[in-house]
């Protein structure tokens, strides 16, 4: 500061004053942004939210042949179907109108990344909410329940959207991906464990 | 609200010294206090425009049930629980075992959907007469944030019962702000403070609707008023009535706000208290228009009812999330379609205010503008099938063309003449 003109004292040396009512702002904002972090935090899931997102374990030794159980993990529904030969054939033969047949720009972990959308051929696990805005599609297994060319699947009551009995999503639907594939693995034949996998708890 | 002195105003404290000082309470209390200064400036110096009619009924009335919304709200805080475990309850516990509880509730509940029927109306009347026109814009864009703020408030309200319609309603309308591109998820779990709509958010839910929202409409009610009483209001003809001076200072169409208008609002008052008890006492619920049916169950994660749709006021926007087959751009569209009318005072172009002597294309717009929002008002109650699909997306384009069409129609209709003075005829 001492290249500044010495002024008389009755007069105001503005540039100097402008300067530190600039510098008391910023550094007042600067103080204001980091009294925001812990209020905006503070909504964060707690830690017993968090304790409470661990990973589901479900019997697969007691579900028959297309039907579907639904356990809760964090929260959501999972969908966990076991497929018959005859719902697997039904999954192909409609890519044409589907929004995202290969899975592209849905979220899935890598080994879901297929036509099935699936670990193995038999057991399909989904996380049940749509992708639209979060209610639950209700199964809607059957050939042409819905209409005549229906290959069976899922269908929310909410916004109309509809899925196959990959979860992928058809044409038409409000819902823009397929629904949401969870991290899973088996431990052993019969347990599926949903919410960890090859790369950990999710 | 600061006020200025009017010319020779005895009220300020050191003018005490010129002019004998008055004895007694009220005079002592106004040398601390600007009161009578503040009535005789604000109140029954405050010249509205002689030609209000029917429409102008519907600003105090908002002001009413907002009082009546702080008044009730209160009082269900003193018996209600909020927590996942006791949300539900405490309201039935309300409803059925305190005195006078259900009618605590139903005041609450209808209060909300009468806040939106006059604030539709007022922003209807705005409409009608180009009250957003300059120079009125800041007061039409503080009207739209409490309007916003109105949703919001009514929303997190809705979730408070914790019916299986609060929860989701909360589900659907908080996972909107997953459609953001990047931080949509992250965000999303931000608001719930879980991996699902859950206790935490209930909690947070209940703070905001009861402290920080409705501090938040008290203070942009103060802030519209301030801005009305700069600008003076706008009347059915569109006219400024400040260009015409009579020899007192005084508008010559204008009539002292006090007790002109307070007189006719009061007759309002006692239309509007009448027609409000009879759907407290009678029709609470209106038919699931105003309580759904599916709120009177608790909520429950793991299953969706049958057919979600919010309450009426909200149904419109509703309507044209669900016409959409994308899901970003049927959010985009929503939040287009609540803020299209912050874009108001800049998209008329017209040389007049007043639909009185606006052009046939600006009528015929604003008809099918009316229409439509009705139409989707409906259509948003209705299940997203097929013919209600297709007549949502007809509306909606109607709805946006109002609006983009609007610099458009505004200039190049023929406009009538407007008079120099507001039209009146005397009762």
């Amino acid at each position: 500061m001492a290249d500044h003109a010495v002024v008389a004292d009755d007069e105001v040396d503005l540039s100097r004053r402008k300067f530190l009512t600039r510098a008391t702002i910023a550094t007042g904002a600067v103080g204001a942004a980091f009294a925001a972090v812990p209020f905006i935090e503070s909504w964060s899931p707690s830690e017993r939210a968090r304790a409470q997102g661990a990973p589901t374990e479900v019997d697969l030794t007691k579900l028959e042949p297309g039907q579907m159980v639904t356990p809760v993990w964090r929260r959501s529904p999972i969908y966990v179907v076991r497929r018959t030969p005859d719902m697997v054939a039904r999954i192909a033969g409609h890519d044409a109108e589907l929004k995202d047949p290969e899975s592209k720009s849905s979220v899935q972990p890598p080994y879901a990344t297929n036509a099935l959308r699936s670990r193995t051929e038999e057991f399909l696990v989904l996380v049940g909410t749509c992708t639209h805005l979060g209610c639950l599609p209700k199964q809607r297994f059957a050939q042409g329940e819905l209409y005549p060319t229906w290959p069976g699947g899922f269908f929310c009551p909410c916004h109309g959207s509809r899925f196959d009995l990959a979860g992928r999503v058809f044409d038409g639907s409000p819902a823009s991906i397929n629904l949401r594939v969870p991290p899973y693995s088996y431990p052993n034949p019969g347990t599926l464990l949903v919410g960890v996998d090859e790369k950990g708890i999710a | 609200m600061a006020v200025k002195t009017a010319s020779g105003a005895p009220a300020a404290l050191p003018a005490g010294a010129e002019a004998p000082a008055k004895r007694g309470f009220w005079a002592w209390l106004n040398r601390r206090m600007p009161i009578e200064e503040f009535v005789a400036t604000q109140v029954t110096g405050y010249y509205a425009p002689k030609n209000f009619n029917i429409w102008y009924f519907f600003g105090s009335l908002a002001g009413l049930v907002l009082v009546l919304q702080l008044f009730s709200g209160i009082y269900l805080t003193m018996f209600y629980k909020v927590g996942e475990a006791t949300s539900f309850d405490s309201v039935e516990y309300i409803m059925r075992e305190v005195d006078y509880g259900w009618l605590i509730r139903y005041l609450h509940s209808t209060g909300a959907s009468a806040f939106f029927i006059v604030v539709y109306l007022h922003m209807y009347r705005a409409l009608l007469y180009g009250s957003y026109r300059a120079p009125r814009e800041l007061l039409w864009l503080l009207g739209m944030c409490i309007y916003l703020a109105l949703m919001a408030e009514a929303f997190m309200g809705y979730v408070l019962p914790w019916g299986n319609m609060s929860f989701w309603g909360a589900q659907v309308i908080v996972n909107l702000f997953g459609t953001i591109p990047g931080i949509g998820p992250g965000l999303v779990e931000w608001i719930r403070g879980d991996y699902g709509i859950a206790d935490a958010t209930l909690n947070r839910f209940f703070a905001l609707h009861v402290a920080l929202l409705p501090l938040a409409l008290l203070l942009l009610v103060a802030l519209h008023l301030v801005a009305l009483r700069q600008t003076g209001s706008n009347n059915p003809d569109g006219i400024e009535i400040k260009a015409k001076l009579g020899p007192d200072g005084h508008p010559l169409d204008g009539v002292p706000f006090h007790p002109y208008y307070t007189v006719k609002d009061v007759v309002g008052i006692g239309v509007f208290a009448v027609l409000f008890a009879i759907v407290v006492f009678f029709v609470p619920t209106l038919g699931g228009l105003f309580l759904e049916a599916p709120n009177f169950e608790p909520a429950n994660p793991l299953s969706t009812p049958e057919h979600i749709a919010p309450v009426w006021y909200f149904t419109p926007y509703y309507a044209i999330l669900r016409a959409v087959p994308d899901q970003r751009l049927g959010a985009l569209l929503m939040l287009l379609a609540v803020s299209a009318f912050i874009f108001l005072p800049w998209l008329d172009r017209s040389p007049v205010k007043s639909i009185r002597y606006k052009g046939w294309m600006s009528r015929g717009a604003l008809t099918l503008f009316s229409v439509s929002f009705v139409a989707l008002g409906y259509l948003g109650l209705q299940p997203a099938e097929g013919l209600y699909v297709m007549l949502a997306r007809i509306f909606t384009v109607i709805y946006f063309l109002f609006f983009l069409l609007m610099p458009f129609y505004t200039r190049l209709e023929p406009v009538k003449p407007v008079p120099e003075r507001v039209t009146y005829h005397a009762h």
